[in-house]
């Protein structure tokens, strides 16, 4: 290998570029000067002086920047409550097979979460967490993007998962952790992933996965497809969330942060969790495109993902989408959450456009709610008939070959389980067989 | 960093008046068995484990001006409760919701402690205590030697649940204190301590406890049944796994036990510990976090070195496996009576 030693200067008062070079001549550094040379040139046409760290003005006026200096980012919407296109220019003019889907996954959610919430609260799963307000998001998001685009979710995003085709039977194994969970009984129920489907196995520590999902959009770089990482307004107050947003502006990455605001992180509320005009003001100070939305429009949330994901292609930039939505959460209701429960919930918003639109009635609604929630309790029943996985399956995966350790421990763990076999067998797991 | 603890009545509870049977659940793994002795006299309370927090904490806000207590949603009382009513009797500015951000809630903690006043973080599951690794290793653990003693965090405490649940998996089982054990402080009274309370025991663990202020020695283990066959030693949850191992042992193969509850991981209290080993001769070592690099390798280690000639078998860990902690295969993760009586009979057929 050929050594390179190279100098450079760079005096930014004369605005000069030196460049001496030791040794073996080379390329890379010249096209770097030549770059510099043209950027800096740049800044001269737009008459912005160049101070370190910042392209602006002098002013000779002291003055704070306060958070009332700047209006609120509005909010974008299509429908309005009773589900009419308020601007016909911004009706997405969805097929009509198109338009039911989403009504249907939005609906059919809302049943698997009563189902398996119920469930939980019978102790037949160990722990849910329910989408119910959430519905707009996940199916407009999902619906403007195509399987290919790669999903990074927080473990409020099953809506994505059902509309990219994950069954009803996948989502009760794994809240089972059953011998067909494709996470082989690890983790907590809701913790899904598919590798098919392109959507990245849920980790409970909050907010972890969104410098991920920009490490990921980096090698998306070029070509036609986008990394959607999704993240609750609370998870935005972790470190993981700045390192993301930063990462995400400098490199360049082709990936939309989509922030489902729903007010609460647990108990805490946003007056709590940030002041300032929320997570979407922190967009342009990132250098991020930004746009907010009605989280209970499911249209708004369809155009903002298209053009989201049409300029991350285009621009190879990061987006940032924060919908505000209602929420519930399980414990008691706030008066202001429940008057958006009443006035604004996104399924019925739906619901009320495709009766206008003539695609949908009482009987209809009747027949798909009836189906849904037999399909949703078959699945369960089956899933939870089923046995646990091989207890020996959690010796598995922890490295790509298992290593002496583990195979010590696993060797032990063979001798003993047999030994103690009526005490581990009510694991509905059976220490030989699995 | 002093794994320890702060406000006595948190983590060791005594009763004197009568034995519960333990709260037997399917759910739990161990049988809970209160203790009966008594740290201070004076008036006393039946209580479980969240309440006692509740009460030190309460104490610790009454009696300490400067105290402030801090954390995710502990507003409302906390994901466990422990901080129930608090807000309502000593107002928001003491005790107060944060951002949800763990190196954020340590760091502000070490801010208060550096100025004098006592700052109580809660972090909310200890698995999610690593965003603030940074802060307490670098920061709080070093704060006194790095400044020449001209300024420390002494009077910072952080609380975390910790430890298997049932249904916990990954992120709400870990146990995660050799981590911490793994980075020395000065262990002179007031240092930066972490607290980790076993979770499943908020509930579980109901004894008398007494209701004015107290404080129990940092780094003193406790003998909380005396034998002479084996020693086994353990904390947290495990301990309430090792007492019924000792009755199991005691009935199946007329053997002996002494438990020892290590109570405080760092400093940790080698003179009891190496005493035991030297009378029993056989030590079983337990924790539910993995075995590699476990704080059991320690104890071990240092029981070798001091009690080799005496000892009759090698040293025996029974603990987790070198995995992460699994959701389904939890009873089988877990280093239980079955595991451990094994062992004990291994130790004394050696």
């Amino acid at each position: 290998m050929r050594v390179v030693i190279c100098r450079i200067h760079l005096k930014l008062r004369d605005i000069e570029f030196r460049a001496t070079f030791d040794g073996v001549y080379d390329y890379a550094v010249r096209i770097l000067c030549t770059y510099k040379r043209t950027s800096i040139r740049a800044y001269y046409r737009l008459k912005l002086l160049l101070f370190p760290g910042a392209k602006t003005t002098w002013s000779e006026k002291i003055e704070f920047i306060k958070m009332k200096s700047y209006r609120p980012i509005p909010v974008y919407r299509v429908l309005d409550r009773q589900g009419n296109v308020i601007n016909p220019a911004e009706d997405p003019k969805l097929p009509e097979d198109i338009v039911i889907k989403m009504y249907k996954s939005m609906s059919l959610l809302n049943n698997v979460d009563k189902i398996l919430y119920e469930s939980q609260r019978q102790g037949r799963i160990s722990f849910y967490m329910t989408n119910y307000g959430e519905e707009a998001s996940h199916i407009g998001s999902a619906a403007a993007l195509n399987n290919e685009d790669i999903i990074y979710g927080q473990y409020r995003e099953v809506g994505v998962l059902i509309w990219r085709g994950f069954t009803l039977q996948q989502l009760v194994d794994q809240c089972y952790g059953n011998k067909d969970d494709i996470g082989k009984g690890r983790q907590m129920p809701v913790h899904y992933g598919s590798k098919e489907l392109n959507f990245i196995t849920i980790s409970s520590p909050l907010s972890t996965q969104m410098p991920q999902a920009v490490g990921s959009a980096y090698t998306l770089k070029n070509t036609n497809q986008v990394v959607v990482c999704y993240f609750g307004e609370g998870a935005a107050s972790e470190g993981d969330a700045h390192a993301a947003f930063n990462f995400a502006a400098t490199l360049d990455c082709p990936v939309v942060l989509f922030c489902r605001n729903n007010g609460y992180a647990i108990s805490t509320p946003i007056k709590e969790q940030y002041k300032g005009d929320g997570i979407a003001a922190r967009g342009p100070s990132y250098g991020i495109h930004t746009l907010r939305v009605d989280g209970n429009d499911v249209f708004a949330v369809y155009n903002a993902t298209k053009l989201a994901k049409e300029y991350a292609i285009k621009e190879n930039k990061p987006l940032e989408i924060i919908p505000h939505q209602m929420i519930v959460l399980p414990t008691d209701l706030p008066s202001e959450i429940k008057q958006w429960t009443t006035n604004d919930y996104p399924v019925m918003k739906l619901r009320y456009y495709i009766e206008k639109r003539g695609l949908w009635d009482e009987d209809k609604e009747k027949e798909w709610m009836k189906k849904s929630r037999n399909d949703i309790l078959n699945a369960f029943n089956a899933g939870e008939k089923k046995l646990k996985p091989k207890w020996t399956e959690m010796f598995n995966d922890v490295y790509k070959d298992i290593p002496s350790n583990i195979l010590k421990q696993q060797d032990y763990m063979n001798k003993h389980a047999p030994y103690n076999k009526y005490y581990y067998s009510d694991l509905g797991s059976n220490p030989d067989t699995g | 960093m002093a794994l320890n603890k702060v406000c006595a009545s948190c983590s060791r509870l005594s009763n004197e008046v009568k034995v519960l049977h333990g709260i037997i659940s399917k759910r739990h793994h161990f049988v809970y068995t209160p203790d009966l002795k008594t740290p201070v006299k004076g008036e006393k309370r039946k209580m479980n484990m969240f309440q006692a927090i509740n009460n030190a904490l309460d104490l610790t806000l009454q009696n300490d001006q400067t105290a402030l207590i801090f954390g995710e949603d502990v507003g409302f009382g906390g994901v466990f409760r422990c901080t129930m009513d608090l807000q309502k009797k000593y107002g928001q500015s003491r005790v107060f919701n944060t951002p949800l951000c763990e190196q954020g809630i340590v760091g502000f903690g070490i801010g208060v402690a550096v100025m004098g006043w006592t700052a109580v973080a809660e972090i909310q599951f200890a698995d999610y205590i690593f965003p603030a690794f940074d802060q307490i290793v670098n920061e709080a653990a070093k704060y006194r030697y790095r400044s020449g003693g001209l300024f420390d965090c002494g009077k910072l405490t952080i609380r975390a649940p910790c430890s298997a649940v049932g249904h916990g998996a990954l992120y709400h089982s870990q146990s995660p204190e050799a981590y911490f054990a793994h980075t020395p402080v000065a262990s002179k009274d007031p240092d930066p301590c972490i607290i980790f309370e076993p979770k499943t025991l908020y509930r579980a663990a109901v004894e008398e406890v007494p209701l004015q202020e107290y404080q129990l020695p940092i780094g003193k283990a406790e003998v909380l049944i005396e034998g002479s066959d084996v020693t086994l030693i353990g904390w947290g949850t495990q301990v309430h796994v090792l007492k019924e191992v000792a009755q199991l042992a005691s009935s199946k193969f007329k053997a002996s036990c002494e438990v020892i509850d290590l109570v405080s991981i760092l400093p940790w209290d080698m003179e009891t510990v190496c005493k035991s080993a030297k009378k029993t001769k056989r030590v079983l070592i337990a924790h539910e976090a993995p075995q590699t690099g476990g704080f059991g390798a320690e104890i071990a280690a240092t029981i070798q070195e001091e009690c080799f000639l005496q000892l009759e078998a090698p040293v025996a860990r029974v603990t987790g496996f070198d995995t992460p902690f699994p959701h389904v295969f939890e009873p089988f993760y877990l280093p239980d009576k079955w595991r451990c009586l094994e062992t004990v009979q291994n130790l004394l057929e050696y």
